[in-house]
C-alpha cells in the first residue's frame, strides 16, 4: 500500500521520479572526474579573470573598459570544462555500455535525460557561482591597484550594483545553459570526442568567423545576435548597452533556445534510437 | 669475426626496420579501412573550404566610389615591387640631367603631433620616430615611382631608403644646429649612392642601389614627410589610433651638381589630398640659402591595412577541431574497445606503435589541410576580388608556404592531440585540452577582451603561435602600424610560431612514450 502510494507520488514528480534523480546524483558524485572537472573549471575561470584584471590603466589616460566583463573573461575558458563534464555525463555511459543498464532500470528515457539534466545543472550552478564570485572578488582586489579607481569612474566592483549583479548571475546561468547544450548534443552524437568537438566548434568558431566578416554589417549582426557564445555572453556587458546588437537578457535567451533545441533533439533521438 | 658481427648488426637493423614498416602498415590499414576515419578527414578538408568560402562571401569592400571609378583604398598607389605604398611629402626639386649629385645640410627637425594620448585635446610639439627629412632622387613625381633617398629621421638617426621597402641605417643620433647632418645622393648611370657626414668634409657611404631604367633627366631635391602618430589605445583588443603629424626641417648648403646650367628650386606637395586639414598642406620658406620645409605624409610601404589570402583561410579553425577529435580518437578508441591490448601484443615495442600512429595521423591530416587550403585559397581569392576587396600581392613562394603550412599546422596539431590522447586515455578530456590550448588563445586574441600586450604573449607561448605560419603580409621595421592578429599579423615570425607548436607536440610525444611504456594498457 505504501509502496503504491510512493510510486504514484513519484510519477507526479516532473522529473520522472526522485529515484531517477538519486541514481544520477550517485553516478555523477562517485566518478572522480566530476570533482576534478568542476574544480578545474573554477580554478581556470578565476585565474583567467584575475589575469585579465591585472591589466593597467595608466594615469592620465581614458580607459574605455567594461570592468565587469573583463573580470568575467575566465568564463570563456571555464565553459570548455563545463561542456566536457556535461558531455561525459551521457557519453561515458555509451562508451562503457552502462547506458543499457540505466535504460533497463529506467525505461522512461526522457525522464532519465531530465534527471541527468537536473543533477548537471545543479552542479554547474553551484560551481559556476563559486567561479564567478571568485572572479568578481579577484577584480575587486586587483582592479583598484591598477588605475581603475572610483575617482576615474570605475567604482569598486560589487554585486550590490545592479548591472554587475546581472552580469555575474547571468554568467552562472550562461554556464548552466552551456551544460544543457552540451548534454543535448552529446545525447545525439553519443561519442564523447565527437560531441566535445561539436560543442567547442559551435562555441569558439563564431567569434573567429565574426572577426573575418567584420566588414559586413549584415553578417556580423546575424552572428552577434544568433551565435550561442556571442549572444549568450552579452549578459556580461554592463557598459554601452545601447550599442549592443542584442539586449543582455535577449542574448541569454538565444543561448537558452539553442540549449532547448539541443535537449529536444536529444530526447527525440533517445526515444527513437536503440541504445 | 668483426665482419660477422657487423653483418649480424646490419641484419638486426634490417629486421627492426622491417618490423617498423609492418607496424606502420598496420596503423595505415586501421585508418584506411574504417569508414569513420576516412569521412572524418574528408570533413576536415570540407569545413576548411566551406567556412573559408562563407567568410569570403560575407566580405565586401567599403568603397563608395562612383561606378567605373577606382577605389581610393589601399592598393591605389603601388610601389615598383607591386606592394601598396603611401607616397606623400613636400618636394623642393630641380631636374637633374645625366650624372650628378645633390647635397644638403640638415640643421633641425621639429614637428607637431595632434591630440596624442597624454594630451587628448591639444596639438603638441614633437617629432614622430619615423619623421623624415633629406635628399631624394626619383624618375618622376608620380606617386609610387621608384626612388632613393638619404634622410634624417625623428629617432632612428640617418637612413638611406629606396623603393619603399628597403631601409639602411647610417649615423645614429638626432639632428640639431650643434650637431648637423650632411646628406648626399650621387647619381651615376642607373646607380644611386648615399653618403653622410657630420662635418661636411669627412663623408662615408651608407649604401648604393641600382634603379633599372632611370631616365636621363630625373628629379632631385629636398623632401620632408611625417607619418601618422600610431599608438595603442590603452583599451583592449588591439585598439590602435593614428593621428596627423607634421614635421619641419631646416636645410642649408643645398647644392646640385650636374652638367646643365643651374635652375631654380620649385616647391610643391606630392600626394596632396584636396580639402585636407590645413596642417596637412605644408609649405616652403626660403631665405639666403636656408630652406625651411614643412609637411605631413610618408614615403613607405603601407602596413596593417587591407587583406591578403590569409583571409580565405578562416575555416582552418574548423578543420583543426576536426583533426583534433580524430587525432585523439585514433588512440582513445583503441583503449575504449580494448584493441590497444591486441595492438601492443602484436608489436610489443610501444614506442614504435606511437611513432607509427603519429606518422599515419600526421600524414593524413597534412593531406586534408593541404587539399582544403589549396582549394579554398584560389576560390576565396576570386570571390574577394569579385567583391572589390583589395588583396595584398603575395609571392608564389609565400603562397605555397601558407598553403603547405596549413597542412603542416593540421598535421602537427593532430600529432599533439594523439599524444595527449595517449597521456589521458580519455577522449573528452584530451579533446578539450587540445582545443583549449590551440583555438581558445586566438578566440581571446581577436574578441577584444584582453589588452594588446597580453594578447601578444598568448600568441607567443601557446600552441596557437603556429597560426603565424599563415601570415603572408610583411611587417616593416621602418613602419609603425597596427600589427594585430585581426589584421593578419602575429607576434612571432611564421617559422618561429610553427616551431612553438612543434615543441609542444614533441614534448607531448615524449611524455606519451614514457607513459605508454610504464603503464599497463
Amino acid at each position: 500500500m505504501t509502496e503504491t502510494l510512493g510510486r504514484r507520488g513519484a510519477s507526479r514528480c516532473p522529473f520522472g521520479s526522485t529515484r531517477a534523480l538519486h541514481a544520477e546524483w550517485t553516478k555523477v558524485r562517485t566518478v572522480a572526474g566530476t570533482f576534478w572537472l568542476l574544480a578545474a573549471a573554477i580554478a581556470l575561470t578565476v585565474t583567467v579573470g584575475a589575469a585579465a584584471a591585472a591589466t593597467r590603466c595608466p594615469a592620465g589616460l581614458a580607459c574605455p573598459v567594461d570592468t565587469a566583463r573583463l573580470t568575467l573573461t575566465g568564463v570563456q575558458l571555464g565553459q570548455a570544462l563545463i561542456a566536457t563534464l556535461a558531455v561525459l555525463v551521457i557519453s561515458s555511459e555509451y562508451s562503457t555500455g552502462m547506458i543499457r543498464i540505466t535504460l533497463t532500470a529506467m525505461p522512461r528515457r526522457p525522464a532519465m535525460l531530465a534527471a541527468k539534466a537536473v543533477v548537471l545543472v545543479g552542479l554547474v550552478l553551484a560551481a559556476g557561482a563559486v567561479a564567478v564570485a571568485g572572479s568578481v572578488l579577484a577584480g575587486r582586489v586587483i582592479l583598484p591597484g591598477h588605475g581603475f579607481t572610483a575617482a576615474r569612474g570605475f567604482p569598486l566592483e560589487s554585486l550590490a550594483d545592479g548591472p554587475t549583479l546581472r552580469a555575474a548571475a547571468g554568467s552562472v546561468l550562461y554556464l548552466a545553459l552551456i551544460a544543457l547544450l552540451s548534454l543535448g548534443i552529446a545525447t545525439v552524437v553519443r561519442d564523447s570526442a565527437v560531441a566535445i568537438g561539436v560543442v567547442l566548434g559551435l562555441l569558439y568558431l563564431s567569434p573567429i568567423i565574426l572577426s573575418a566578416v567584420a566588414g559586413d554589417p549584415v553578417w556580423s549582426h546575424r552572428l552577434e545576435r544568433y551565435a550561442p557564445m556571442n549572444a549568450g555572453l552579452t549578459i556580461q556587458d554592463t557598459t554601452g548597452l545601447h550599442g549592443l546588437p542584442i539586449s543582455p537578457w535577449g542574448g541569454l535567451g538565444v543561448l537558452a533556445a539553442w540549449a532547448a533545441a539541443a535537449m529536444l533533439a536529444g530526447v527525440l533521438v533517445l526515444r527513437w534510437r536503440d541504445a | 669475426m668483426t665482419a660477422g658481427m657487423t653483418a649480424r648488426r646490419r641484419a638486426g637493423e634490417r629486421a627492426r626496420q622491417a618490423r617498423f614498416g609492418l607496424v606502420l602498415r598496420a596503423e595505415w590499414t586501421k585508418i584506411r579501412t574504417v569508414r569513420g576515419w576516412v569521412i572524418g578527414m574528408i570533413v576536415a578538408a570540407l569545413v576548411t573550404v566551406a567556412l573559408g568560402l562563407l567568410s569570403s562571401l560575407a566580405t565586401h569592400s567599403h568603397c563608395f566610389a562612383r561606378p567605373g571609378q577606382a577605389c581610393p583604398g589601399p592598393g591605389s598607389i603601388v610601389g615598383p615591387g607591386g606592394e601598396p605604398v603611401s607616397d606623400g611629402y613636400y618636394f623642393v626639386r630641380q631636374p637633374l640631367a645625366g650624372n650628378g649629385s645633390i647635397t644638403a645640410k640638415v640643421t633641425s627637425l621639429a614637428g607637431l603631433i595632434t591630440y596624442p594620448p597624454d594630451h587628448p585635446n591639444a596639438i603638441v610639439s614633437g617629432v614622430v620616430p619615423w619623421a623624415k627629412a633629406g635628399v631624394i632622387i626619383e624618375p618622376s613625381t608620380r606617386q609610387g615611382s621608384a626612388y632613393a633617398a638619404v634622410m634624417v629621421t625623428g629617432s632612428h638617426g640617418v637612413r638611406m631608403q629606396y623603393n619603399y621597402t628597403s631601409d639602411l641605417a647610417g649615423l645614429p643620433g638626432g639632428v640639431s644646429a650643434a650637431s648637423p647632418r650632411w646628406l648626399r645622393l650621387t647619381r651615376s648611370g642607373d646607380t644611386l649612392t648615399g653618403y653622410q657626414s657630420a662635418d661636411g668634409t669627412h663623408w662615408t657611404e651608407i649604401g648604393a642601389v641600382t634603379l633599372a631604367g632611370l631616365p636621363v633627366t630625373v628629379q632631385a631635391g629636398l623632401f620632408v614627410a611625417s607619418p601618422s602618430y600610431v599608438f595603442t589605445t590603452p583599451g583592449f583588443g588591439g585598439g590602435f589610433a593614428g593621428h596627423l603629424t607634421q614635421a619641419t626641417a631646416v636645410f642649408d648648403h643645398v647644392s646640385l651638381q650636374d652638367k646643365a646650367a643651374r635652375g631654380t628650386w620649385a616647391g610643391g606637395g606630392v600626394g596632396v589630398i584636396p580639402g585636407g586639414p590645413a596642417l596637412a598642406r605644408g609649405g616652403l620658406k626660403e631665405s639666403a640659402g636656408r630652406f625651411t620645409v614643412t609637411r605631413t605624409g610618408d614615403i613607405a610601404p603601407l602596413a596593417g591595412v587591407g587583406r591578403s589570402i590569409e583571409a580565405t583561410l578562416q575555416g582552418t579553425f574548423a578543420g583543426l577541431i576536426v583533426v583534433i577529435v580524430l587525432g585523439v580518437m585514433f588512440v582513445t578508441a583503441e583503449y575504449r574497445r580494448g584493441l590497444i591490448r591486441t595492438t601492443l601484443a602484436a608489436s610489443p615495442r610501444r614506442g614504435q606503435v606511437l611513432a607509427a600512429k603519429a606518422i599515419v595521423i600526421g600524414s593524413v591530416s597534412f593531406v586534408a589541410g593541404l587539399v582544403g587550403a589549396a582549394a579554398v585559397v584560389p576560390l576565396g581569392e576570386h570571390i574577394l576580388r569579385a567583391h572589390g576587396v583589395y588583396l595584398h600581392p603575395v609571392s608564389t613562394l609565400t603562397g605555397l608556404r601558407v598553403i603547405a603550412g596549413t597542412g603542416a599546422l593540421l598535421a602537427v596539431t593532430a600529432i599533439l592531440a594523439l599524444a595527449v590522447g595517449v597521456m589521458l586515455r580519455r577522449s573528452a578530456g584530451a579533446v578539450t585540452a587540445v582545443i583549449v590550448a590551440t583555438v581558445l588563445p586566438l578566440v581571446l586574441a581577436i574578441s577584444n577582451v584582453l589588452p594588446v600586450g597580453a594578447t601578444d604573449w598568448l600568441l607567443r607561448l601557446t600552441p596557437a603561435a603556429a597560426f603565424a605560419i599563415q601570415q603572408d603580409v610583411p611587417q616593416y621595421s621602418q613602419v609603425i602600424a597596427a600589427y594585430t592578429v585581426t589584421r593578419g599579423y602575429y607576434p612571432l615570425t611564421p617559422w618561429a610560431g610553427f616551431a612553438v607548436l612543434c615543441g609542444y607536440a614533441a614534448l607531448a610525444l615524449i611524455l606519451a612514450a614514457v607513459l605508454l611504456r610504464k603503464r599497463a594498457a
